[in-house]
């Protein structure tokens, strides 16, 4: 018998962003799409960043799930279009993202213009949720995180930022 | 080679070269969160490379992988622009050739992505969203050196003159673009020259940069048909010096 669709998402929420350990694919927003092709199942993942280095590991991660459960005809595809894009995440992925330690990424991708010295919306503190906070660098530990310092608490943050 | 493939190769080897220069200043960088950025900006490159090289691949069959068309091929058939392939020099020359290009890519791919085929065109949607920070984050440092110290300013309007005569040859097309965008696949690069020139232009005058001016005259040799500067062959000697030493080498 097939497993429902549901069931396998289920399974998925356990596969985590190997760099942000908290999140999950499918809290990230990666997962685009599973669904049997007759008795083959299909997981349509997309990229974060083209550079991403992280996404042959949650390809992998993907595949050993679902041959640990017993499905081994599966295919994981890859989809560019349309981009990911961090109003994908879900709301319960941002609550574990600032519980731990980074701020979840803003609404809206009206910040993310090519125009010098913009401002961004202002960040909250992940730690001491003060809005007084400033960018340090707009290109952190890894491609989707900024670097932040609280003016309030004095702690440096990572932002995952809009994209 | 079909049009196709030498168009695709050509974006590719773009990225490719263009992220291996960036990636020469990893570990080497003036300040820790500047060498990460750069950094960040290879990783995209390389990453818009990889996905490029592998549509080609699978354009051309014949066994070719993404590999293989990164690090078997010789100069003559690499298709960058000559700008990227330019040595990293200083900071400041690093920072001017990024700007530039940027401005580019940046205008390139926003034609790109509603063009007819439909995986160059989500290359060109994903890449854009990278694009972007890209030329945020280099137009900030052209304006922070060029409007900055003395010895800054010297120094960026050095660099600027240094590059300057390569960006004409990033809006001549080559005649593979030229019939593949009449097929409306490719972007006419022609087209994208004054919205491009106005972004330079504004940056460069917020730094205080005076743009030099053209000398009208190009010699119609282009990195784009294959013909480089001295610079590429140093470049793929080291890149490539691993799969050249030990043929199929994975890890």
């Amino acid at each position: 018998m097939k497993p429902q669709v549901d069931t396998i998402y289920g399974w998925l929420d356990a596969v985590k962003d190997p760099e942000v350990p908290v999140l999950s694919v499918t809290d990230l927003g990666i997962v685009r799409k599973v669904e049997w092709e007759d008795d083959r199942l299909i997981v349509t993942i997309t990229p974060t960043y083209s550079g991403c280095p992280a996404m042959d590991v949650i390809a992998m991660e993907i595949r050993m799930v679902l041959l640990e459960k017993n499905i081994p005809n599966h295919e994981i595809r890859r989809q560019l279009s349309p981009a990911w894009t961090t109003d994908w995440m879900s709301q319960k992925g941002k609550d574990e993202l600032k519980a731990y330690g980074i701020a979840p990424p803003t609404h809206s991708q009206s910040v993310c213009t090519p125009e010098a010295f913009q401002e961004e919306e202002a960040i909250q503190c992940p730690r001491c949720n003060s809005y007084h906070t400033s960018l340090i660098s707009r290109f952190g530990s890894t491609a989707c995180k900024a670097l932040y310092k609280c003016e309030e608490c004095r702690e440096p943050f990572d932002y995952f930022k809009c994209h | 080679m079909n049009d196709l493939i030498q168009y695709t190769l050509h974006l590719a080897d773009n990225a490719l070269i263009l992220g291996h220069r960036n990636s020469e200043w990893t570990g080497h960088g003036p300040i820790l969160e500047q060498d990460i950025a750069l950094s960040n900006i290879s990783l995209d490159l390389i990453g818009q490379a990889r996905m490029l090289y592998q549509y080609a691949a699978s354009l051309s069959g014949n066994g070719a992988t993404e590999d293989s068309l990164a690090y078997l091929r010789t100069e003559r058939e690499f298709l960058n622009c000559l700008l990227v392939e330019q040595p990293n020099g200083h900071w400041g020359n690093t920072i001017m050739r990024q700007f530039i290009f940027s401005a580019f890519q940046y205008g390139y791919y926003r034609e790109l992505k509603s063009k007819k085929d439909v995986t160059l065109s989500a290359i060109a949607e994903k890449s854009l969203k990278e694009v972007t920070y890209h030329l945020q984050w280099s137009s900030e440092w052209v304006i922070r050196l060029g409007d900055g110290t003395e010895e800054s300013h010297l120094r960026m309007q050095d660099a600027l003159e240094l590059v300057w005569p390569l960006v004409p040859e990033l809006f001549r097309p080559e005649p593979y673009e030229t019939r593949l965008a009449e097929a409306g696949v490719a972007v006419e690069p022609d087209k994208i020259e004054t919205p491009v020139r106005e972004k330079l232009t504004a940056v460069l005058t917020e730094a205080s940069l005076s743009i030099p001016e053209d000398s009208g005259v190009w010699s119609g040799r282009s990195g784009k048909s294959g013909i480089h500067s001295e610079h590429l062959g140093y470049i793929l000697s080291e890149m490539q010096y691993l799969q050249r030493a030990y043929p199929g080498c994975t890890w």
